[in-house]
């Protein structure tokens, strides 16, 4: 069977986890491929923990990743990062930002969440969202700055993504967030080129 | 190449739907099946409605159908319960135009207040039930389901779950979709519609007919397939479980099952006495499993995977792991950490303009028997002072009969008021099924008092305007319930109604304890806009100038 990639995004309620997995989805189904993306909306959601799945390739049955079978676990939340990580195996590259946020009720956040990533897997980037607002014109325009860097790991032409962002971004807002993708693209080559 | 979409399955309904030339939707929004009437709204040449709960959505619905048009009708799981009323003399009197029901399942309840199979519905109301297991196949199925609906005269159901509804994969419209059904009209034919019973029981044995005709017939149906591979093992399957399936047991024979009711029992002969070992993969209750067995064949299904919750690659494949004489795809060990993390409970939202009340309910010690909608996140800390949630409508009566109950223990008898037990329900909820409370409690002389929380939407399920938003599914102005008129109407002093803003505590504190402690039955509406609803308008303000 041929191989399908899969990409899980995890964040919480709020931080645009469904607008930049549409992003991605549709650039895989606009690159040939078959897509399927599953998450789920509705009271789990108020503040809640938010997850996507987004599986492509030549044809995908399921549209949830099985455990230990994402080939990417990207996480706009340090915590949620850890609660999703039995998707991970060792071979997944894990992409972190460097946010955190507490569930309701809770005042102190987890000691030794980061070391705990970075202990559990050797493939872990954690990315400073203040330093990469710096890089781009507008902070609205992060998560698309985040799909850049994660397009490194997958193999669409330009015009599959540039189709799926201005299809998916407000009005108005593609040359920013054209701009914020490239600025991705560029983070990842300067962190992974090196990588095999 | 050019044409595919990639929808969402409640997209892919509403395009079926629009395909298959419905011209008439209805609804009551419940997750997961809100967004389906949302996206057919946006079709040209579409009548759609919120309608104020499901039975009257239904009803609506059917006038339509037997007025000649091809009709869709959208409910959650629960939602079918209100309207099964109709459903099941609706199987009676057949349609005229296309009646197509979507059900929306929900296992694992993301949302919901139970988990019921409503497989059993379709069985029970004798009429053909669809599930499809990806979104072309939602798309396709709902076009096949108004041909089906029609060519059998009957209602149809098409099954969808969470899991399907809020998944998105590709879709392939038509090019040109027929639309061209003509609509003549309601016709007077009154041994078909009218069911006194003379007419009835002519109608259940047509119902029967139908029912033993398609027995036979769906067995050569499309929807259902043999997958014919390595005949040592096979599963019967359907919906969201089969692409499990699939992607587990890429060699093992698999008999897909698209049309749930009625089962196509040749189908599943020929495929267990091809295949030497059969497993029944179905989420929920056995309801393929018994019937299989029933047929006279040894399978397996409930013995591997549980009746509770959804299932996934994972718990299909777990069974499997250590059987032996089992070669099955081996996978990554997933990471595991010991840190515990809090969970993300849902609360109400920082800035909900109902919080206040429950900081009251709370603060007074009051039993709140409560209802369905975000304000259930009422029985959540801080607040937790929510004491009943079951179904739409439910806090206004469960109120009632606290009162009467407590009267006796009491010792007078159903006379006297309780006055520690208030109910509280949404707007929404309000005008889909507590008002028939509220007139209970007037005419058979209740004493309890009711809070209305009046956001001016159905949040829960993402800002549906109903009755008491002023406007209707299109954004279209429409008339605003009058809670005053309606109490007075239900019978209720002018000075037990009072309307208060949600921002001003102090004002719903003194209406809470005046109204609680006059004895009498009392309605207390407490007005503030959603939240979601008010940073959502500022923003189109903004952006309109």
């Amino acid at each position: 069977m041929d191989k399908i990639f899969n990409v899980l995004m995890v964040g919480v309620g709020g931080q645009g986890i469904i607008m930049a997995s549409d992003i991605f989805a549709l650039a895989a189904m606009y690159s040939g491929n078959d897509v399927k993306k599953s998450e789920i909306h509705g009271m789990s959601q108020r503040g809640g923990s938010v997850f996507s799945h987004i599986r492509f390739g030549k044809k995908v049955y399921s549209p949830v990743i099985s455990h230990g079978e994402a080939d990417v676990l990207f996480s706009l939340e340090e915590m949620e990062t850890l609660r999703w990580i039995g998707y991970a195996s060792e071979t997944t590259d894990i992409i972190c930002m460097k946010t955190r946020i507490n569930p309701v009720m809770v005042e102190t956040y987890p000691a030794g969440i980061e070391e705990e990533i970075r202990g559990l897997s050797k493939r872990v980037f954690f990315v400073d969202p203040v330093s990469l607002i710096d890089r781009i014109e507008n902070k609205k325009f992060l998560n698309v700055t985040l799909i850049g860097l994660i397009s490194g790991f997958v193999d669409f032409p330009e015009e599959s993504w540039e189709k799926a962002i201005k299809e998916k971004v407000p009005a108005g807002t593609f040359e920013g967030n054209r701009k914020a993708f490239e600025t991705g693209k560029k983070l990842f080559m300067e962190e992974f080129n090196d990588m095999e | 190449m050019e044409n595919r979409k990639l929808l969402s399955g409640n997209q892919a309904i509403a395009l079926g739907a629009y395909e298959a030339g419905v011209t008439v939707g209805t609804g009551y929004p419940g997750t997961p099946s809100t967004e389906i009437l949302e996206s057919l709204t946006s079709y040209p040449g579409v009548y759609t409605e919120w309608s104020v709960n499901e039975k009257v959505a239904f009803e609506v619905a059917m006038g339509a159908a037997l007025s000649g048009a091809r009709t869709l009708v959208t409910m959650k799981h629960v939602g079918l319960n209100v309207a099964a009323d109709p459903l099941f003399t609706a199987s009676y009197t057949g349609i005229k135009g296309g009646l197509v029901i979507v059900n929306a399942d929900d296992p694992d309840m993301h949302s919901s207040q139970n988990e019921q199979d409503n497989r059993h519905y379709a069985y029970a109301a004798k009429v053909p039930m669809l599930e499809p297991s990806d979104c072309q196949e939602a798309k396709d199925f709902t076009l096949f389901a108004y041909h089906l609906s029609e060519t059998y005269d009957t209602p149809v159901i098409l099954r969808t779950v969470t899991r399907l509804s809020h998944s998105l994969g590709v879709v392939i419209p038509l090019d040109n979709p027929a639309r061209d059904k003509k609509i003549e009209g309601f016709k007077r034919d009154i041994r078909k519609y009218v069911m006194i019973p003379g007419h009835a029981r002519k109608r259940h044995i047509v119902v029967e007919e139908r029912m033993r005709k398609l027995k036979d017939e769906v067995n050569t149906f499309p929807l259902n397939r043999i997958e014919l591979n390595d005949t040592s093992i096979g599963f019967i399957t359907s919906g969201i479980p089969y692409t499990y399936v699939k992607e587990v047991f890429p060699e093992a024979s698999v008999l897909k099952i698209g049309v749930v009711n009625p089962l196509p029992e040749k189908l599943i002969a020929d495929f267990c006495r091809a295949v030497k070992k059969v497993y029944i993969v179905e989420e929920l209750d056995p309801f393929f499993e018994l019937r299989i067995k029933a047929l006279g064949f040894d399978v397996e299904g409930k013995k591997y995977y549980p009746v509770t919750g959804e299932l996934s690659p994972d718990s299909v494949r777990k069974p499997f792991e250590e059987k032996p004489g089992f070669s099955i795809k081996p996978r990554e060990k997933g990471l595991h950490t010991e840190i515990p993390l809090p969970p993300r409970p849902p609360s109400l939202c920082p800035g909900c303009p109902h919080r206040e009340v429950f900081k009251i309910l709370k603060k007074h010690d009051l039993f709140v028997t409560g209802d369905i909608g975000c304000y259930t996140l009422g029985v959540l800390p801080p607040f937790t002072s929510i004491d009943t949630c079951v179904e739409m409508g439910g806090s206004i009566g469960h109120v009632q009969g606290i009162e009467i109950a407590t009267s006796f223990k009491t010792g007078t008898g159903g006379k006297e008021g309780n006055s520690n037990t208030v109910a509280v329900i949404g707007d929404s909820t309000f005008a889909h099924s507590g008002i028939t409370g509220l007139l209970n409690a007037g005419y058979n002389k209740r004493h309890s008092l009711i809070i209305v929380l009046d956001n001016s939407t159905t949040a829960m399920t993402g800002m549906q305007p109903n009755p008491l938003s002023g406007e209707r599914i299109n954004g279209e102005k429409t008339s605003r319930l009058d809670y005053r008129k309606l109490g007075q109407a239900c019978g209720l002093d002018d000075n037990q109604i009072r309307i208060v803003n949600a921002y001003k505590p102090a004002e719903i504190e003194d209406a809470v304890l005046t109204l609680l402690g006059s004895g009498k039955l009392s309605l207390l509406v407490v007005q503030g806009l959603c939240i979601i609803l008010k940073m959502r308008r500022k923003k189109t303000e903004k952006n309109d100038g």
